[in-house]
């Protein structure tokens, strides 16, 4: 018994030294450079990207045991550096690459960032990433899927999120099912927006699709920022495709689907490589019109009560709409980064750079349905993965591919509207 | 011709009409003034926010709406008139520049502010739908914006040139002083050309919001489009906008479909640039 009462009294005093300890690093702020594009086309990215980042400084900051295995849920601020607080300033990359370049410049040489996250579109994270490789700087990125992005030699740029080719193999694989269920699948047309995105991603589908034995018939190029769209409508109606992957942004992805409708033209399977397709205000306004496009996720809001669900709420209460994909896997970037800098117990560079090689986190430590997280010598993380989820009921995206994670079968040919 | 190319032109012709319309305004604040609005494409967003909260409030399409935007958005020409282009018309050019450009982002950060980043639409059949024509295809709302179009340029080209009015201002517009000489109120007349221009903008974006998508940067977009379309008409000449409108349309289209919709824009521009080359003044402008 007096035993117990001895425990009992040393631990209460650990506790109030581990208080004491936290209270002394209170005033102890992590600044955390985070670049999205606040303003620009992609405005509804991006202000998307920072309630999300905002929920998880919410979640690190704050003592939140409900969260189950997630790590820095449990305990207030950062445990590895004594309680410290995680702090994001954001920069407004406007959707330029220029414009993020400078950012990520002035977040690191002014703001004196210790680390950096961002910045949505694969063609500014590019830029971005740049600096902070040039300035040693660790830069993690949750969303960014440009294949080139990992295949530049860096040792500062850390990817979480799976990459074009991992999606490619996703796309093939579901498609080879769909054929074998009896649906055609011979004739793809690949409509994608003309920047690093659309193009690195188109050119993947294309390399990896061909290697296998599926060719792409019809290639369609254009610029996310244009007027109008009549024309590569009528060009898709003119070829027939039985498969059409769209890769978009938002504006572009909303015009589409407009116009398709005006000119009364439905594939008989249409895809989606998320982006604009899973952007919230485009389900809310033309998600009426797109009615049974697959896309690609690796986030399910999960059942009440889940880790995943609580998230959403506290999401939800920030932004007004659900969790999407994208901004879940901003979040997963975040938590990743900052998980290294609590595990580095330093801010500095070398330490948080050598505790993101030495990530190893586990399925039930993650919010997105990945395999796990842990890095290549590019910084990739090698156990990303992801599945094919379709709008079903007019308002949301529902898990159909692979069978074992699927909710419902995938519902053909494609509805529209 | 194939029937998708005959689709391709009409939707090229609907297009451009839509083009005039939302030119014509920046065309005629340069006519009256020589002052770039650098601010155009935002007017043309309000228009579409206005036709927004219209239907927002009150469940009705354009046919109040484009009323309604024009009649805030004439409002808005006037304050902008006497509040920032009479003093910045007295400055060097590069105060011009910049002060319509200022405003551009204010406009736009407002509403940015007030309604968000996120992107909305109007509803699809809010005008009529689309129907068929021997096979081609016809967006209502599109339709009806290049009907308006018309009737706006017809409008406004018989208001300059057959009424009272159009003469004050068009010698306002020629020379400011003697015109005053004759008894015309320059300020008047400019603050009356700030009204409708930018009235005329409101209706080209509440009618452009039946078939768009709505957003605070939508400007930015569409407002490169209203100066190359005023560029090539002729600055200052409204029937040469229509014109310059419906021929960018088509040429767009066309090579969209055929060449590849990423060249379109360097087919567009090439050829405008060529044009410039032998008729710097565009199709309709004088010399």
């Amino acid at each position: 018994m007096k035993f117990k009462h001895l425990l009992g009294l040393l631990c209460a005093a650990s506790v109030s030294v581990a208080l004491a300890g936290a209270a002394s690093a209170q005033d102890k702020t992590v600044k955390i450079g985070a670049i999205f594009p606040l303003s620009g086309n992609a405005a509804s990215a991006g202000v998307h990207a920072k309630a999300a980042i905002e929920t998880a400084i919410d979640i690190i900051n704050n003592a939140h045991p409900e969260l189950g295995d997630l790590p820095l849920a449990k305990n207030a601020g950062l445990a590895g550096l004594g309680g410290a607080k995680v702090e994001a300033i954001f920069a407004d990359n406007q959707g330029s690459p220029a414009v993020g370049q400078n950012q990520a410049l002035r977040l690191i040489t002014e703001e004196k960032v210790v680390a950096l996250n961002g910045a949505y579109q694969s063609g500014i994270t590019l830029t971005a990433s740049a600096i902070s490789e040039k300035y040693g700087i660790p830069f993690v990125n949750g969303e960014s899927v440009a294949a080139s992005l990992t295949e530049r030699g860096f040792k500062w740029f850390f990817r979480v999120t799976p990459v074009a080719s991992d999606f490619a193999k996703i796309y093939l694989d579901f498609l080879k099912d769909m054929k074998a269920a009896g649906q055609k699948v011979d004739n793809i047309a690949l409509v994608h927006e003309n920047t690093e995105y659309g193009t690195s991603v188109a050119g993947v589908i294309t390399s990896v699709f061909k290697d296998n034995g599926l060719g792409i018939a019809q290639d369609i190029a254009y610029s996310a920022n244009t007027t109008d769209v009549q024309s590569q409508v009528l060009q898709l109606k003119d070829k027939k495709p039985d498969v059409v992957i769209m890769i978009s942004y938002t504006s572009d992805a909303i015009l589409y689907a407009k116009t398709m409708q005006a000119l009364d033209y439905k594939p008989p399977m249409m895809m989606a490589d998320n982006a604009g397709f899973s952007d919230p205000s485009l389900i809310k306004t033309v998600g009426k019109q797109v009615q049974g496009i697959f896309n690609r996720s690796s986030f399910s809001i999960g059942p009440p009560g889940s880790p995943t669900f609580l998230i959403n709420e506290m999401y939800k209460k920030r932004s007004g709409d659900d969790l999407d994909d994208t901004a879940a896997r901003q979040m997963q970037g975040f938590f990743v980064l900052c998980d290294a800098i609590d595990r580095a117990g330093s801010t500095a560079p070398e330490k948080i750079q050598a505790a993101l090689k030495a990530t190893d986190l586990k399925p039930d430590q993650l919010i997105m349905g990945y395999k796990g997280v842990k890095f290549d010598d590019k910084g990739q993380n090698i156990l990303a993965s992801g599945l094919v989820i379709q709008l079903q009921d007019g308002e949301n995206y529902v898990p159909v591919w692979p069978k074992e994670r699927a909710k419902t079968a995938p519902a053909l040919p494609y509805k529209g509207w | 011709m194939s029937s998708i190319l005959v689709q391709v032109i009409v939707g090229g012709l609907l297009l451009g009409a839509v083009y005039a319309l939302f030119s014509s305004g920046l065309t005629l604040i340069w006519g009256m003034m020589n002052i770039v609005n650098f601010a155009h494409g935002d007017f043309v967003m309000l228009g579409m926010y206005v036709a927004f909260v219209v239907w927002t409030l009150f469940g009705v399409g354009p046919l109040v709406g484009a009323p309604v935007a024009a009649l805030v958005l004439a409002t808005l020409g006037i304050i902008v008139y006497f509040g920032l282009i009479r003093s910045v018309m007295r400055g060097p050019m590069l105060a011009q520049i910049l002060g319509t450009f200022g405003l551009a982002l204010l406009l736009r950060y407002s509403v940015f502010w007030g309604f968000g980043a996120n992107f909305m639409t109007l509803p699809e059949n809010l005008v009529g739908g689309t129907f068929d024509v021997l096979g081609i295809r016809i967006q209502a709302s599109r339709l009806l914006a290049g009907v308006v179009a018309l009737l706006v340029t017809l409008g406004l080209h018989l208001l300059l040139t057959r009424t009272s009015l159009g003469s004050k201002m068009l010698a306002v517009a020629e020379d400011s002083t003697a015109a005053q000489l004759m008894g015309i109120r320059p300020d008047s007349m400019q603050a009356i050309a700030w009204a409708i221009a930018a009235a005329a903008t409101g209706i080209a974006g509440a009618l452009i919001a039946t078939f768009f998508y709505i957003a605070p940067t939508v400007g930015e977009t569409l407002g490169i489009v209203a100066f190359v379309t005023v560029s090539l008409g002729g600055f200052g000449s409204v029937p040469g906008a229509l014109v310059a409108g419906l021929l960018i349309g088509v040429i767009e289209s066309v090579s969209a479909y055929w060449i590849g919709a990423v060249y379109k824009d360097i087919v567009v521009y090439s050829l405008f640039l060529c044009f410039l080359w032998f008729r710097p003044q565009g199709l309709m402008g004088k010399t």
